[in-house]
């Protein structure tokens, strides 16, 4: 008898990210789906950007914990499409994002209407003292997924994860 | 007949997508020769990223091209183990980085290309191709936005910033037609709905740079001459000093892994 998948799933969230420790592999969105192929367990994950090189971290943490949760045969699949959006970063996930003082992401959907629309962006809200009066200092920040912004309210510097 | 027809097909297929791969390998590479060098600390992590990208989806197109050629070769192979005149990326990536105006200016003209391609290339009848699309796609955007607000903001700066974008501009324009000249490949690809036909991106690519060089009040140069060769495998002397850096530890040292 293997595991049940929805066991699976939970150790699966029990897995931080390597780059953003305080978020599980479930809560970022990556891991699309986790079933058995007789004997086999399959488990496909998206990357996030194509050259993260938290990629091959990510596969390798997959497989330690459930080579220690006794699972004996496992093959990692990549998915790459649909491509990874930051629309399947949890809601739990958002929040523990701005709890650690990196700004969640806004929605693709929500940011696409409004630049079709003509309208700005909508504003991206400090993590840490939670002003709206904020502004991008570069569009990139210390990882691939994340963009430099400050507050000019607290004048804290921080990270947003970038909406794509 | 018809198997001699497949095999050229297979053929042009393969050299369409190393051709994509050859492209973002050599600017991504390009771009990582700024690390450390930058004019200030958040440029020098945004062109650090943009290289990453470029090298991640390399690595999606090269690991394709390798899978469809059949022969045992891996994306690593191909990156490391050919010879200039087997490259098929345009001359406009292999150029030497210049200053930073010189680099934006080449990856703004760059940028312009690669998003409606990749736009084309998500309704390819190759699904690999589009899955590959629609994944760079989206970082792609970015790095248009990204290059397009930084050639607005030194074009419309100060009297030198304008002059260096100008004659970044100058110097690089008769490498940016390059795209759009087809060849046999690119007809049979376009033929088969694979691959968008080059000269079809032509609007797209005058429309932003048109839109992006206005507002940064820089000239369109109106010289209609155009360097070639690159994606037939004929390139400048700079690609085999790229190579002979990127490529020395797997010559040097065959089969070196970390």
């Amino acid at each position: 008898m293997h595991p049940e998948t929805g066991q699976i799933w939970k150790w699966l969230g029990e897995i931080p990210d390597p780059e953003i420790p305080v978020i599980s592999l479930t809560d970022l969105g990556i891991i699309r789906d986790v079933h058995w192929d007789e004997d086999t367990l399959v488990v496909k994950v998206s990357p996030t950007y194509s050259g993260c090189p938290a990629t091959a971290m990510i596969n390798l943490d997959i497989a330690s914990a459930l080579k220690g949760r006794g699972v004996e045969k496992l093959r990692l699949e990549r998915q790459l499409s649909p491509p990874w959006t930051t629309d399947w970063i949890s809601a739990e996930g958002r929040e523990k994002l701005r709890a650690f003082g990196i700004a969640p992401p806004g929605t693709v959907e929500a940011e696409r209407i409004r630049k079709l629309a003509g309208e700005p962006p909508l504003p991206v809200t400090c993590p840490r003292c939670g002003s709206q009066d904020t502004e991008e200092v570069s569009r990139f920040g210390s990882t691939p997924c994340k963009a430099a912004w400050r507050c000019k309210a607290c004048l804290e510097p921080f990270d947003r994860f970038k909406c794509i | 007949m018809a198997i001699a027809e497949a095999e050229i097909d297979r053929k042009a297929l393969f050299e369409t997508i190393v051709r994509l791969g050859d492209n973002t390998l050599i600017l991504g590479h390009r771009v990582s020769e700024w690390c450390g060098h930058a004019p200030v600390l958040e440029e020098d992590i945004a062109l650090a990223n943009v290289a990453l990208d470029l090298i991640g989806q390399t690595q999606l197109w090269l690991g394709l091209a390798a899978e469809i050629e059949g022969k045992g070769r891996s994306a690593d192979d191909l990156a490391y183990l050919r010879d200039a005149p087997a490259f098929r990326n345009v001359l406009l990536v292999e150029r030497p980085n210049g200053d930073f105006g010189q680099t934006l200016m080449r990856q703004f003209l760059f940028d312009a290309w690669h998003l409606p391609m990749l736009e084309a290339l998500q309704g390819s009848a190759d699904e690999r191709i589009a899955d590959i699309a629609r994944k760079a796609t989206k970082e792609v955007t970015y790095h248009l936005e990204r290059s397009s607000d930084l050639v607005i903001r030194l074009g419309d700066g100060t009297e030198e910033s304008h002059a260096r974008m100008q004659a970044a501009l100058d110097d690089q324009w008769t490498y940016a037609g390059e795209f759009f000249v087809a060849d046999d490949a690119d007809t049979s690809m376009a033929e088969a709905g694979i691959a968008p036909a080059p000269a079809s991106l032509k609007p797209a690519w005058d429309a932003t740079v048109d839109a992006v060089l206005k507002e940064a009040t820089l000239e369109r140069p109106s010289g209609t001459f155009v360097h070639k060769g690159g994606r037939q495998g004929r390139h400048t002397e700079h690609l085999g000093h790229l190579l002979a850096e990127m490529q020395f530890l797997q010559r040097a040292y065959p089969g070196a892994k970390w």
